[in-house]
Formats: C-alpha cells, structure tokens, sequence
C-alpha cells in the first residue's frame, strides 16, 4: 500500500498506515465475534448481558462499512468506526467506543502513517474521552481500568524509543493484565455498580473487550502480544 | 409554542408511556419518545444516537428549544454525544436533564405546557425529585397514598429545621380546580429562587411533583411553613396566588 517517503524506523517494522487501521478493525470484528460468547457471558455476570451481542453488531456493521470502500487516512477509518459504532451498538459501549475512536482519530490529524509517539497519543486521546464520557476513574471497574495501563505502557515503550507495532503489543499487553485486574473489583459505574459487594469475582466486559481491541490493532501491526 | 422535550429511554415503551402520561397534563407540548434501539422490529432494549439526533430535531420545531430527559448511564451518554454533533446555534436550544425520567418529564411538561422559557423548564424537571433516597421520598409515598391534609403538617411543626426568619401561614383554595398541576408548577417554579426552606402541607415547596402529590381540591387548607432569609417572601407569594386562586375561576 502507500509507502512514505520518510522512512524513520530501521528495522523492518510495519508501516501503520491506512491498511493497517482497516486491518486492526477487521481483525477486532472477527476477535469479537469469536469471543461473543464470553463477553456475553461475563456480563451476565455483572450488567445487562448485552456487551457481546451489542459489540458484535457494532464490528459487524463496522465489516460492512469498510466493505463499501476504503477511507483515505487512519484517521478516516477510525471516524468511520466511531460512527458506526455510535448508531449500532445501542448499550453504554457504543457511546464510549464512540467517543474512544472519534479522539484517537482527531489526535492522527491527517496523517497517512503512524509514528510510535502518534500511537502512544492516540491511545491516551482515546482513554481520556472514555474518561470524559463516562466520568469513570481508575478503580471503578470499568474499560478506563485497561485503557489506563494502555495509555501509560505505550507512552513508556514510545518515549523508550519502540518501534510502532512494539508500542501497540505493549498497551495490548497491559490493558489484557488491566483486565484481569478488574476480577476482585467491586463496581463503582455502570449497571454492575447496582450489584455493589456482588460485582467481584468476575473480570469486567469493557475491560476485557478493550484488550481484545488493542491486541487485534498490535497483531495487525505484526506485534509481538505475550 | 413551547418548549419540546425528548423522552431518552433503553425502552421504546418507557419512552412512549413517558410520553403518554406527560402528554396528558401536557397537551400543547411537543414530547418525543427516544426509546430503544435498532433490532428486534425496533424494540431492542438500548439507546439509539440517531433516534436521539432525530428526536431533538423534531421537538425543536416548536422554536423555543428543547429539554432532554433520560433514563440509566448509557442514555446520558448517547444524549450528550448528540449534543456534542450539533452547530453551536442548535446547541444552545437544548438542555440536559439531570432528574428523574418519569417525575421529572411530567414536570417539565406541566412547566412547558405554562410557557416557560426553557431554563425554568430544566428547573423544573430537575427540581422533580431532588433525590431518589427512599427516606426521602417518604413524604411523597404517604401524602400520595393516605388521605391528605393539613393535620399532617401541623403535627411536624415543631421537628422543622432551618437558620433564619421563619414564618407561617394557612389559606383555604377558593379555585374550583384546587391545586392541580398548573398552580402547582407556578408555586414551585415562584419559590425555586428563593432563599428559604418552604414546606406546603409538609411537602417541599418547590417540587411540583410533591405539591401535585397532595392532592388538595377546592376548600382544603394550605399550610405553609418557611425558614430562611427569603421565608416572609415565600409566605407572601403563596399567599397571594391562593388568595386569587390561581387566576382560575371559583
């Protein structure tokens, strides 16, 4: 695809750029689907039921978008997913992610490939509008629980001189150990906070669909995701 | 015209029996059922950002801007990313409810239904139910389901809290409608600003919904009880619009 001219990184790290986006949210509607199952289930446990099912719907509408041609940038592919998923996924995840995708594409601007600082950027862009949407905080039991790590590791990898695809394995890598974290939390938002003290005990469904999210963006980079 | 309000529910029949139960104290307001999302013939239980936009679209045609009420989390949300989509002009016409869906759209349709601008109809919608604490909803559930009256109030008198000047007074409603929904949002809606705790029959003075809930007719006693810097004022005001019933005949 499209090869730039300012060929930064030595190594024969993948160029992020408008392929890798659509292949990042091709590879996140089949990781959803697969997992459907287990989001649906572990919000059963602790909310509605709906995550998976919603999620699925939102990928797949997202599949169908992306089938009727190709944005220009990674920031268009990422608008055009906030989009869809805004109008398709119908629970709380569709305004989040929503918000999540419209920051990380507003941070890209309009660039045609994306540096390791630009990913490390549009992570944190994307946390902090999950923050500001949903007023959740570190803690709560909620996605801000593996966005954070995220944000943080790959800001570390980045200012450590990573390659891009590296950045992005290692906030696939913390958001993953994020989500795990959140298994003894008792919620503090969203419809599992109704459940108080019997919300522990499982892992929380936004938290465990952002490091699906994330791992299927590093994988489409040719991340290493342990 | 009047101010428009959208009803924003994860239930399509939340949203249309809101609507419904507004509409009736409400008739000249434009209400919209925002309710569900796309799937399962429409009845999908979640939020719908298009059916939110779309819902704001229709209910600002009454030009005098449109008030927003919605259910649980991921409502909010949906209706502050739609709000976040509009230009700057259609932005300004619209508010953001925090309040109780059902307590607060039928206060906020009583108050549209008067006139109001749309700051006093977000007042009133949000001014509903101040809390969903059961403790205080108390007074709502008993005066609502017992009998109501005046004895009630008399009795608590003396437990009242409060700083300040306290006054007190009684008038009986000479109107042939009593307190019925349109006094009752023009009392609350002419006590909200001031300084003062204020209690009618031992219900807060400046919710609509709790002055509805009391049910007085014409004859009965209206009881007021204020404490604050403003508590004389508050006496004077609702003694002067029992006094001349309303403007409403007798």
């Amino acid at each position: 695809m499209s090869v730039e001219g300012t060929a930064g990184d030595a190594g024969a790290a993948t160029t992020l750029d408008t392929a890798w986006a659509v292949r990042w949210m091709r590879d996140t509607a089949q990781v959803v689907s697969e997992n459907r199952a287990l989001l649906i289930d572990l919000d059963r446990a602790i909310g509605d039921a709906d995550h998976g099912e919603n999620l699925d719907r939102g990928f797949g509408a997202v599949l169908s978008k992306l089938d009727d041609g190709t944005p220009e940038t990674p920031a268009a592919v990422l608008k055009l997913v906030a989009m869809t998923l805004m109008s398709t996924v119908g629970g709380a995840a569709g305004p989040l992610y929503g918000t999540a995708f419209l920051r990380a594409a507003t941070s890209l601007g309009d660039a045609t490939a994306v540096e390791p600082s630009g990913v490390a950027g549009m992570i944190a862009a994307a946390r902090d509008g999950i923050v500001a949407r949903g007023k959740a905080e570190v803690g709560d039991k909620t996605m801000v629980d593996a966005w954070t790590p995220a944000a943080e590791a790959a800001q570390t990898a980045a200012l450590a001189g990573a390659t891009a695809p590296e950045v992005l394995a290692a906030a696939a890598n913390a958001a993953h150990a994020g989500a795990v974290a959140t298994e003894p939390l008792i919620a503090r938002k969203g419809r599992a906070s109704y459940l108080g003290e019997r919300s522990a005990g499982h892992q929380d469904p936004g938290a465990v669909s952002t490091a699906l999210i994330l791992q299927a963006a590093a994988e489409a980079a040719g991340g290493e995701v342990a | 015209m009047s101010v428009g309000l959208v009803i924003v529910s994860h239930s399509r029949k939340i949203a249309e029996g809101v609507v419904e139960l507004a509409a009736q104290m409400a008739p000249d307001v434009v209400l919209v059922a925002a309710g569900g999302a796309d799937g399962d013939g429409g009845a999908r239980i979640g939020t719908s950002f298009d059916r939110v936009q779309a819902g704001i679209e229709e209910a600002s045609g009454g030009g005098d801007g449109v008030v927003v009420l919605t259910d649980l989390g991921s409502a909010v949300m949906t209706a502050e990313m739609v709000l976040e989509f509009l230009e700057p002009d259609a932005r300004s016409a619209v508010r953001l409810a925090q309040a109780a869906l059902v307590e607060g759209a039928v206060a906020a349709a009583v108050q549209a239904q008067g006139g109001s601008s749309i700051d006093e109809v977000l007042r009133a919608a949000e001014g509903a139910v101040v809390s969903i604490r059961p403790e205080e909803l108390e007074p709502f559930v008993s005066h609502a389901a017992a009998a109501p009256g005046s004895e009630a109030a008399g009795s608590r008198g003396a437990a009242s809290s409060g700083d300040g000047p306290r006054a007190g007074g009684s008038w009986t409603l000479p109107n042939e409608m009593g307190l019925h929904a349109r006094p009752a949002a023009a009392l609350a809606a002419g006590l909200a600003d001031l300084d003062a705790e204020i209690t009618v029959n031992g219900v807060d003075g400046k919710s609509v919904m709790l002055l509805m809930s009391l049910g007085l007719g014409q004859g009965r006693t209206v009881t007021v009880e204020a404490s604050g810097p403003d508590a004389q004022a508050a006496l004077d005001f609702v003694g002067q619009a029992v006094e001349s019933g309303f403007g409403e005949p007798s």
